[in-house]
Parts: structure tokens; sequence; C-alpha cells
């Protein structure tokens, strides 16, 4: 295929022939499984990647805390400042001092394992997370469902918890036909929502952008000539960026799945 | 002109998803810079002002990915 004269729009057009670009497409996430037992069992690459992190995860929480010392060594001390993170930064940012210490266990599986899983996708040989489905995320987010509506019953009771969410107070009685149903999707049906899109559509994201940039870069690098073959050095340095961002992400969205399921939980046991 | 547009091929998917990555930008474009603000008002806050930034940042941004997602599902 040769480029001389082709505008660039029109190489990203004819990119389906032999040896052109390849874009990702949404069946990258679903590879056809390499082990299947029965119609209900199959294992696919990302279930192989979901293991692997999972595995490294409990490797490392197990290499940090077993033989505490009162002296940490190193892997323990790296392990404490991430648990006095977790417990400081995302538990008592959001509930009493007693629920932080109670909820810790909880909020900490969950920055852990979704930290691992996010990580996945710019580990090289890995290159996507398996937080790109939705079954993960989805998980989680009815695990910290079902923790902050049970906080809540437990706080408050089953009777009083639903007045208090579904009829807010202060509100004319009349109001309630447009607040409650208002207030009952938000606060029942679109926390899980948006906790398991938000986590799911970043990886999603993420996955897709590396890899165009991945793409586009060899891809001009290899057939582009002259000033294209420029441009993908531009492409190349701009996805060494976003590889970089990409880790923040993960961070990032592990953070923010944490932080809202102890706020929701914070929230579900104040008092009014 | 005529022959211009015809040659436009794709999918609307994209428009849309830029449009719906508008509103999320001005939210944390508005967001960040409150919180310098706020962070320049009062420094020694900034670790607590960062932490509910990034709480809002993610509300925020979650507008958009829903809009990524609407994209793909509704081809």
């Amino acid at each position: 295929m040769t480029l001389k004269g082709a505008s660039l729009g029109a190489m990203l057009a004819s990119g389906e022939g032999e040896g052109g670009m390849h874009m990702p497409t949404l069946d990258e996430l679903y590879p056809a499984p390499f082990w299947k037992i029965g119609d209900w069992f199959e294992f696919n690459r990302l279930d192989m990647i979901r293991v692997i992190a999972i595995a490294a995860v409990l490797l490392l929480l197990y290499l940090g805390a077993r033989r505490t010392a009162l002296v940490p060594g190193r892997g323990q001390s790296t392990f404490e400042l991430a648990m006095g993170f977790v417990h400081k930064q995302i538990c008592e940012a959001a509930m009493s001092p007693q629920m932080a210490r109670r909820y810790l266990p909880f909020i900490a599986t969950i920055f852990f394992t979704v930290l691992g899983l996010n990580i996945t996708g710019v580990l090289p040989g890995f290159n996507v997370s398996s937080n790109a489905l939705v079954a993960v995320p989805l998980i989680f987010a009815v695990c910290a469902w079902v923790a902050f509506v049970a906080q809540g019953i437990k706080s408050h009771g089953l009777g009083h918890y639903l007045a208090e969410n579904l009829f807010p107070k202060g509100a004319p009685k009349v109001m309630y036909i447009l607040l409650t149903p208002i207030e009952f999707l938000s606060t029942f049906i679109l926390r899980p929502v948006t906790l398991t899109v938000r986590l799911m559509a970043n990886m999603i994201a993420g996955h897709f952008l590396l890899t165009a940039f991945f793409v586009m870069t060899s891809y001009l690098m290899i057939e582009g000539g002259g000033l294209l073959k420029g441009l993908g050095l531009v492409t190349g340095a701009v996805s060494f960026i976003f590889v970089l961002f990409e880790i923040f992400i993960a961070c990032l969205q592990a953070f923010i799945f944490a932080i809202l399921t102890s706020v929701y939980i914070g929230l579900a046991a104040e008092e009014h | 002109m005529i022959d211009l547009l015809a040659d436009v091929n794709g999918n609307l998917n994209a428009i849309g998803y830029g449009l719906a990555a508008i509103g999320p930008g001005i939210g944390v474009g508005i967001l960040v810079g409150k919180t310098q603000e706020a962070t320049a008002r009062q420094p020694e806050l900034s670790g607590k002002l960062m932490g509910t930034m990034f709480i809002g940042a993610g509300l925020a941004e979650a507008l958009a990915l829903l809009g990524l997602v609407a994209g793909f599902l509704f081809t």
C-alpha cells in the first residue's frame, strides 16, 4: 500500500485492508475462550488475567502481612503505609472512627482488588484490564449496595431508613409525588449503576486509547513516509504519556470506588 | 461542497460522544479551578480539598463515560 499523496483521512478510511491499520473494536474484550467445560463454563484471556491479578494481590498482601514485627521491615512498612492510607484517607474521611475500624477490611478489599485488576490495563503482556467487562465492577457495586443498605437499616431500622431517604424532611407534602421517585432512583438504583459504569467505562476507554495510539504509532512508523514518520514519533511520545496517565487513572478509579462506597455507608449511618 | 459531504463517512456515535464530553469537561474545569482558588486561600487544607475534588471529578466524569457506553450500546 503506497501512501504517496494520500491524506491521513484516506489512510484511516482504508485501514481495513491487508497490513493496514486495525483499530480496536469491542470484540477485543470478548476473545475466544481457550478452555471450555460444557455450555456454562468458559475461560478466556480476560479471565486468565483476572485470576493472575487476584493471585498477585493475594501474594503481595500475604507477603506484607505475614510475620508482622513491632519494628517493621521494608515490605511491612510499605504494606502499613498502604493500609494506613485506606484507613485515614478513605475510611475516616467519610465515617466515624469506630465505623472506620469496622469497615476497614471491606473497604481495603475493594481498594486493593480494584487496583490490582485495573493495573493490568497498563502492564506489558496483559494490556487489558478485566474490569473492562461488567462482571467484577458489578459484583463490587452490589457488595457496596448491600453494605450501605444494611448499615442504614442497622442504624435506623427499616421503616425509618426508608422514610428518611424517600421522604426528605422539610419538603411540602405535595412535592413527594415528584421527590420520592427521584430519591428512590438516585439512592437505590443510580448509586450502584454509576459505581459499575464509572469503573467499567474508564477501563474500556483507557484500553481503546492506549491501543489506538500504539496501533497508530506502529502503522505510521512502518508504512508512513517522510512527514508521516515524524507524526508517528509524536504519537509514540504521546502514547508514553498516556501510559503514565492510565496508571494514574487505575489508582484514581480504585480510590474513587472505595471512597464512594465509604461515603455511602457513612451517609446511611448518619443521624438526622 | 456536495462532493465533500458525500465523502464524509463514519459513525454519528463519535459526534454523540463528543457532545457528551462537553458538559463533564466544563464541570471538571470549574471543579479544579475552584479547588485551586480554595487552596490558594487556605493552603493548609489542600489535602482535604484534593480528596473532595477527586470525588467530585469522579462524579462528573461518570457522565462522560455514560456517553461512551451509550455510543457502544445504541449502534
